[in-house]
């Protein structure tokens, strides 16, 4: 296995990107970090920089006004990184898909590895999610 | 104006713990802040229009994913609008299922508040408390509505699903080990020195800055100003039950934590006495609406952060609103931040802007430029650990001889 696919997975360090959602996969992906979830005992711990992170956590339609960040992020961020699209919206836009200001989702903008549908995903689909992927590189 | 302007501090568009993006100057002098400017449109999804295009049915699953946060909020104010458009008179039992539902959400959106104000203040452990007891909420969201956020509850003419009796004995439990620990949280944070001295005089908003500004929900209540929807204009089951509206007269960062925490105990005396009625009655929950006629409606809705609005007009023919006005309460919050961030220190403007609990949601970096072209960028981190560290600071002074932590342990 490639090295830096190794180092990779021991500890995941993960970045939030919210592009224009409307909070609830965010507020799922920190109940994960709060004592019912815990994923902290995994290793995961949410970074508050692109630049430290190995996992970019996306949620939202990505807005015409955010595809230029959420590039900028992805391109900060240190390879090789995992996107994850976290809820409907990012993985294909949604209720959202027909309005005027979506330039999502997020596959148009940035490559992405993992999608997490659901609206929201419930803490524990994002947990075998993560696992999945984990697993697949293995 | 323009010497003062001496270092411009951005908060945002990007941060992991705040819900929507929302991008702050911040113009210092020092360690003072002169002015704040707001840029916003980095979540703007164009709901109104979509609105538009979609059913009347629709709509409501549309508005209910404008804030995850407040995701009943929504669809409370735009079916009190589309009824008050077609003069429905919704069965009793779905009013009072829907001001459950309403209660619930600003039970759990109120915890929510309160642990990230405790994180803000390096006081992680109320972060933590708050959002685990938050948890027992979100249980109860599941068990009535199928989903822990966007419950999908609200139709026109009533509410889709039922409060089952054999459920009502849970939800019982599960809400009076949750008010237990509210209680105690409630406690721990007006009985310490450290927060007082923190939050006492922060940020302070007097009643004249909330009519200027036309501020409302608990920001308004904080400062003494006694506006609430639910009984100024009631609607559901908020006149059928008793309440009491809470206010406090300071204004500051602190009397905004305490009218929340106050207002969880209010809604737990609702929720309990609408679970009280419903049990063992029976009745429909909803009443066919068939078709909506010509005409404009508004409705309105207490959510958490303050008066919802939502304005509705139909030309009796398409399946659509011809046009959908939305105001949210954070709309007229959020700009009280110029009277209430100028003149304090940089590390206070972090919990004075998370006090009005702005929902927004990924605020990322915090970069402080120099005029002299000489540049500095600090992460949002830095902003929390300056806050932090004059936290640790008062702690110091204070000492540990705290009255909470005796009781606690």
């Amino acid at each position: 296995m490639n090295l830096k696919l190794k180092a990779l997975k021991k500890s995941l360090w993960v970045y939030h990107v919210s592009a224009g959602s409307c909070n609830n996969c965010d507020i799922e992906i920190l109940d994960l970090l709060t004592p019912r979830f815990d994923v902290e005992r995994f290793g995961i711990v949410l970074v508050g920089s692109p630049r430290h992170a190995d996992v970019l956590l996306c949620t939202g339609i990505v807005n015409k006004k955010c595809v230029e960040r959420v590039k900028e992020v992805y391109e900060q961020t240190p390879k090789p990184c995992v996107v994850v699209a976290i809820g409907a919206c990012a993985c294909s836009g949604g209720i959202f898909r027909d309005g005027y200001q979506m330039a999502g989702p997020l596959n148009k903008i940035i490559p992405v590895d993992v999608y997490i549908p659901g609206c929201p995903p419930k803490p524990e689909a994002i947990i075998a999610g993560i696992v999945k992927f984990l697993k697949e590189i293995k | 104006m323009e010497e003062l302007k001496k270092v411009i501090v951005p908060i945002g568009p990007y941060h992991p713990l705040l819900e929507e993006p929302e991008y702050f100057q911040l113009f210092c002098d020092g360690e003072e802040v002169v002015d704040v400017e707001w840029i916003a449109g980095y979540n703007h999804r164009g709901i109104e229009k979509l609105a538009e295009s979609k059913h009347w049915d629709q709509v409501t699953f549309l508005v209910e994913r404008i804030c995850g946060i407040c995701s009943t909020s929504h669809p409370f104010a735009y079916c009190n609008a589309v009824e008050d458009l077609a003069q429905i008179e919704i069965p009793e039992r779905a009013k009072y299922i829907r001001s459950i539902i309403g209660e619930l959400e600003r039970l759990h959106s109120h915890l929510l508040w309160i642990g990230l104000a405790g994180h803000f203040l390096g006081y992680n452990t109320v972060f933590m408390w708050a959002w685990k007891y938050r948890e027992g909420i979100l249980d109860m969201f599941e068990m009535i509505t199928g989903n822990r956020n966007h419950y999908a509850m609200f139709r026109i003419g009533g509410v889709r699903r039922n409060i089952e009796d054999e459920d009502i004995p849970i939800l019982k439990k599960t809400l009076s080990e949750v008010e237990g620990k509210i209680k105690m949280l409630t406690e721990a944070v007006i009985d310490d020195p450290v927060l007082s001295a923190r939050l006492k005089g922060v940020g302070i908003l007097n009643k004249e800055d909330i009519k200027n500004y036309g501020a409302v929900g608990p920001i308004a209540r904080a400062s003494g100003v006694d506006i609430d929807v639910r009984k100024d204009d009631p609607y559901a089951a908020y006149n059928l039950v008793d309440w009491k509206m809470i206010t406090t007269n300071n204004g500051d960062v602190f009397d905004k934590a305490v009218v929340r925490l106050l207002e969880c105990f209010e809604s737990i005396k609702i929720i309990n006495q609408s679970l009280d009625r419903i049990k063992g009655t029976k009745g429909e929950i909803w009443k066919e609406v068939r078709e909506i006629p010509k005409g404009e409606g508004i409705g309105r809705h207490e959510a958490p952060r303050g008066e919802v609005f939502h304005y509705i007009r139909s030309d009796g023919r398409a399946s659509s609103p011809i046009r959908h006005k939305i105001r949210a309460p954070s709309y007229v919050n959020i700009p009280t931040f110029k009277a209430s961030c100028i003149g304090e220190t940089i590390s206070d403007v972090c919990i004075i802007l998370a006090g009005v609990d702005p929902c927004y949601c990924c605020t990322e970096r915090i970069a402080v430029y120099d005029k002299e072209k000489k540049k500095k960028v600090y992460s949002f981190e830095d902003l929390v650990k300056k806050s932090i560290e004059k936290t640790e600071k008062i702690k110091k002074e204070i000492g540990k001889e705290s009255k909470l932590w005796k009781k606690l342990f």
